[in-house]
């Protein structure tokens, strides 16, 4: 139970007498908090402060009396609050409540299997714990054990047990609480109740792996950690999640240097104790990808070679000594490493062109982020105090799922009000009960400027604003009208660090302008520099035109996939004719065209932070100690060297601190132009205009190696109206073909709430890579057809 | 600093003064040979083993068998069928006071059915550099997979050679047996294999 935590109301309390120790608590709170808060362990394994009480498994039974009146059997101290002048007395003052202890526990392991010895919650399972703290040291059982077929896959990455189950309903709680994902239930009753799937429709949740990690006892186990490791094997690092913005607090489990499982950590005030699958579970790409070991120079022949470090460092210095440069760090850059570029971009190579945008972007978009986002501060708490949650091109439960959590807790706690402009109706919106505001792709800004929101409301609006033009702007005056806070939520983990450190060409590290001579004086002084360049630099987008048009030279790259941009095979050609140099995990399509290639450290290989959506500091630790790669940063400081212009940054500690200590900007921000909305292409017959979004589970590089959680993506479609699909002819399941001049995809079609005048389809997942097949954005005409 | 010489009641002397002639000499006594009766007391034993059978035997030639429970050298030992008893639950190596045993579990599969039930040993390391001979491996075992046997000759010249593999420590096929991996015995469950009620492989399992 948590109390009303920061809020300015007196929290009546309440006293009882727990095994002889008075404790106060606020009115409301459970026997078992109660006696935690004395230090007092009552043995329990349904009960999970994050989940209503339930009382299912009986474990946690004491001896309660108030006002003198014992109650006349032992009670579940997990469902019961406190009340005035209640004395409990737990297993160590009331033998009674002991051996009614016992007693369930008998019952409990009565049918549960000897399997500890191939169980892979053995080492770290509550039920062996409190067998031994509060059972019986012999068994009395003479007969035979409940036997079910084991394991069932209930989702191709969660394998269930259920002999092993004590039926405490924790994951059917979680899945139907947290997640709003009620694909489990108990089914049966009696001996025979068991954990079930509902007939053809597996657990297809994006939280599934946080009901393996919240099982009491062995039944849920994931299919990817099955069987490969025990808890003492494994050395745990705490770590943050490189996989979104939501920045999850984390547990890295590495055995031998090889990492096999991470778990959710507890961070209250960001994930709670919850993650997403994506993060649990899709960390294979680290050793699954054919990594980079050594530096890499193109010979005379026109080959990548391998090369020595010095050979490599002096072969990048040649080729960017004199040279016009630009800096694309990508947007999975630590935030040390993203500082490191922003003063690699400053002072090694003397140019603003930096942009760590990897993604369709918009100038209104690089205005928007250095006026209203660097430096902002919406956090979590705004989410828990609002009266009004807007999503503006941002779909939480596929692009920031830990959000999604969040709003949802508020409204299954409240009935916080959502309200969704988008193209497409959405799973996370019929969860949310959203008001879903329909428009047609790239006419958001007009719904947007009539949405009534108050001071106590939160925008929350994603990076696909940049799609539509005038959607910024829009969002922008409509908290300035309504005193609504803003929170811009990108979908990569490093993007806000990436802008707080300067990556960006119009801001300078702590949100600064580059236009302000004041800001760039500030920085000058602090980096030891005479001056700093005052011309606003290139966007992504103008970097590649220039590369293209040969008005810039060279340029270094840091995590870029081509794939992530629209035009991307113009992109490839600019760099093809550049000199490239690549700073990068594994082979990519920059490594293929780049000069020369810096092997860099994965995320378990380094430590460094990243700043979530809220800029709220993310750090971590090097999981795998002994690796020999180097982050970015020690990189980036060593070519500096090499051409002479040091950065002076040897490590991902002395960079923090550097950053650190030029803190936040406290002058004016940059000013926004205000982009006025593009017109709406009409479209009639079988044209309809684009809007697509990346789902959670999908290609993603980083995705790479995981098959158990690819099996749990959603299923690939293209979404039309059902006045569409009843002028084109098609039912759901038949397939369409959405094309344009560049190409075409064809996949099976969802008929679905979504405007008469779009088709919606997944832009990175299997068989509909949008930007690649049809080199289409949000907002673009496109063909569409019966296939 | 603390002198200890003066705890040794040694007369202290400054560097260059020390002398060893001046170290008083004190005469030992010498008792001189002992008398003939306990001369022959104590070569008693010498020349009544002359006479006694000779223990020694010409190792490597011959080869003395140990005592029938010597902790020698480890093995993991197979069901009748032939499919491994080990499941690769790690607890031998949990429980082993040196840290010489390595495991790695892994899953059985339709095609790769190397134990019966889930859960077999993919890896497994025992490091007889560190390994004591105590014995807490076997009485941790839970499916009596691993035991000693009376091997005792563990020496080489290289350290990685005292690193023994599965392949090293797995008992010979005997008659009846049919290397893994291959199906469990038919109708039967692990349960079936622990009670002992596969005594030999059926034909159908070489089937593949």
């Amino acid at each position: 139970m948590t109390t009303t935590q920061g809020s300015a109301v007196a929290v009546e309390l309440i006293t009882v007498v727990i095994d002889g120790f008075e404790v106060s608590v606020p009115k409301g709170t459970l026997v078992i908090r109660a006696a935690e808060k004395l230090g007092i362990q009552i043995p329990r394994f349904c009960d999970h402060p994050l989940l209503d009480p339930v009382g299912a498994c009986r474990q946690c039974l004491v001896d309660i009396e108030i006002n003198g009146r014992a109650f006349p059997k032992p009670q579940a101290s997990c469902t019961i609050p406190v009340e005035p002048n209640m004395i409990v007395k737990t297993q160590l003052t009331s033998p009674v409540a002991d051996k009614a202890q016992q007693g369930v526990m008998e019952l409990l392991l009565g049918n549960h299997p000897l399997d500890c010895p191939v169980c892979d919650k053995g080492g770290e399972c509550p039920l062996q714990n409190q067998a031994m703290s509060n059972g019986r040291a012999d068994a009395r059982l003479d007969g035979y054990k409940r036997v079910f077929e084991k394991p069932i896959a209930i989702s191709s990455s969660v394998l269930l047990d259920r002999e092993r189950c004590v039926l405490c309903a924790r994951c059917t709680r979680f899945s139907a609480q947290i997640a709003s994902d009620p694909f489990i239930t108990l089914n049966e009753r009696g001996a025979l109740q068991q954990v079930g799937i509902y007939e053809n429709d597996p657990f297809k949740s994006y939280f599934s792996g946080n009901t393996v990690q919240i099982c009491p006892v062995g039944a849920l186990t994931g299919t990817s950690y099955r069987f490969r490791a025990r808890p003492f094997d494994l050395v745990s690092t705490p770590s943050a999640c490189e996989h979104c913005a939501s920045g999850c607090d984390m547990r890295t489990d590495v055995r031998r240097g090889k990492t096999l499982r991470r778990l959710a950590g507890d961070d209250p005030s960001v994930n709670e104790e919850w993650n997403c699958d994506k993060g649990r579970w899709a960390f294979k790409y680290v050793t699954a990808l054919d990594r980079l070991t050594q530096p890499l120079v193109r010979n005379s022949e026109g080959e990548l070679v391998a090369a020595s470090w010095p050979e490599a460092l002096a072969a990048a210095a040649a080729g960017l000594k004199g040279k016009r440069a630009a800096v694309l760090t990508g947007g999975r850059v630590t935030t040390e490493d993203a500082y490191g570029y922003a003063k690699f971009a400053r002072i090694a190579l003397g140019t603003n062109d930096i942009d760590y945008r990897a993604r369709v972007t918009s100038d209104e978009e690089r205005d928007f982020l250095a006026a209203h986002v660097a430096g902002s501060a919406t956090t979590y708490r705004d989410i828990d105090t609002a009266d009004h949650v807007a999503l503006i091109a941002f779909e939480p439960e596929e692009e920031s799922p830990i959000v999604f959590l969040r709003i949802n807790k508020q409204f299954k706690k409240r009935g916080l009000k959502v309200t969704a402009v988008a193209t497409k109706r959405s799973i996370a919106m019929d969860k949310l009960k959203a008001e879903f505001i329909k428009v047609a792709p790239g006419a958001e800004s007009a719904a947007v400027s009539t949405l009534a929101l108050t001071a106590k409301s939160i925008i929350l609006v994603g990076e696909r604003a940049s799609e539509s033009a005038g959607l910024f702007s829009a969002v922008a005056s409509l908290a300035a009208k309504t005193g609504a806070k803003v929170a811009y939520i990108p979908r990569r983990a490093g993007e806000r660090g990436a802008l707080e450190a300067g990556a960006l060409g119009n801001v300078l590290p702590g949100g600064r302008p580059v236009a302000d001579a004041a800001a760039r004086v500030d920085i000058a002084a602090a980096w030891g520099v005479s001056s700093l360049p005052a011309e606003p630099g290139r966007t992504t987008t103008e970097i590649l035109a220039a590369l293209a048009s040969g008005s810039l030279d060279a340029v270094v790259v840091g995590g870029v996939d081509t794939h992530d941009l629209h035009h991307g095979s113009e992109a490839l050609a600019a760099l093809k004719k550049s000199f490239v140099i690549s700073l990068e995990i594994a082979p990519s399509s920059v490594t293929a065209v780049a000069d020369v290639v810096l092997p860099v450290a994965a995320i378990t290989e380094k430590s460094g932070s990243f700043l979530n959506w809220e800029g709220r500091a993310r750090a971590f630790d090097s999981a795998v100690a002994d690796s020999h790669n180097r982050s970015d940063v020690r990189i980036l400081s060593m070519l500096a060297d090499a051409l002479g212009n040091p950065i002076s940054l040897g490590t991902v500690t002395a960079a923090a601190r550097e950053f650190n200590q030029l803190g936040k900007w406290d002058g004016a921000r940059v000013a926004m132009n205000t982009v006025s909305p593009a017109s709406t292409p009409s479209v009639s017959g079988s044209d309809a205009i684009l809007t697509s979004w990346r789902r959670l589970l999908d290609m993603g590089t980083l995705q790479k190696g995981e098959d158990n959680l690819a099996g749990t993506r959603r299923p690939t479609v293209a979404v039309v109206s059902p006045k569409r699909a009843a002028a084109m002819g098609v039912n759901s399941g038949d397939q369409v073909r959405v094309s344009n001049a560049h190409g075409s995809i064809t996949i099976p079609v969802l008929v679905e709430d979504i405007h008469d005048d779009a088709v919606w389809i997944p832009r990175n997942s299997f068989a509909s890579q949008a930007l690649v097949a049809l080199d289409a954005v949000h907002g673009e005409v496109v063909t569409v057809v019966k296939a | 600093m603390t002198d200890f010489n003066e705890n040794l009641n040694v007369e202290k002397k400054s560097s260059g003064q020390a002398d060893i002639n001046s170290v008083p000499f004190t005469e030992v006594e010498q008792p001189g040979p002992a008398p003939l009766g306990q001369q022959a007391k104590g070569f008693w034993v010498t020349f009544s083993s002359m006479f006694k059978k000779n223990q020694t035997v010409q190792y490597p030639d011959v080869k003395a068998p140990t005592q029938p429970r010597f902790h020698g050298r480890h093995q993991l030992n197979r069901h009748p069928d032939g499919l491994e008893k080990c499941i690769g639950c790690e607890l031998c190596a949990w429980a082993c006071p040196a840290d010489a045993i390595y495991v790695e579990g892994g899953n059985n599969t339709p095609e790769n059915q190397i134990s019966p039930g889930e859960r077999h040993g993919a890896v497994y390391q025992i490091n007889y550099l560190r390994c004591i001979f105590c014995g807490l491996c076997v009485e941790a075992c839970p499916t009596r997979a691993l035991t000693m046997t009376n091997e005792y000759e563990l020496a080489d010249d290289k350290r990685e050679k005292l690193i023994f593999e599965k392949e090293d420590l797995l008992a010979p096929l005997r008659q009846g047996m049919l290397a893994p991996p291959h199906p469990m015995y038919p109708g039967m469950t692990d349960t079936n294999y622990y009670n002992g009620d596969v005594k030999e492989a059926h034909p159908s399992q070489g089937a593949n």
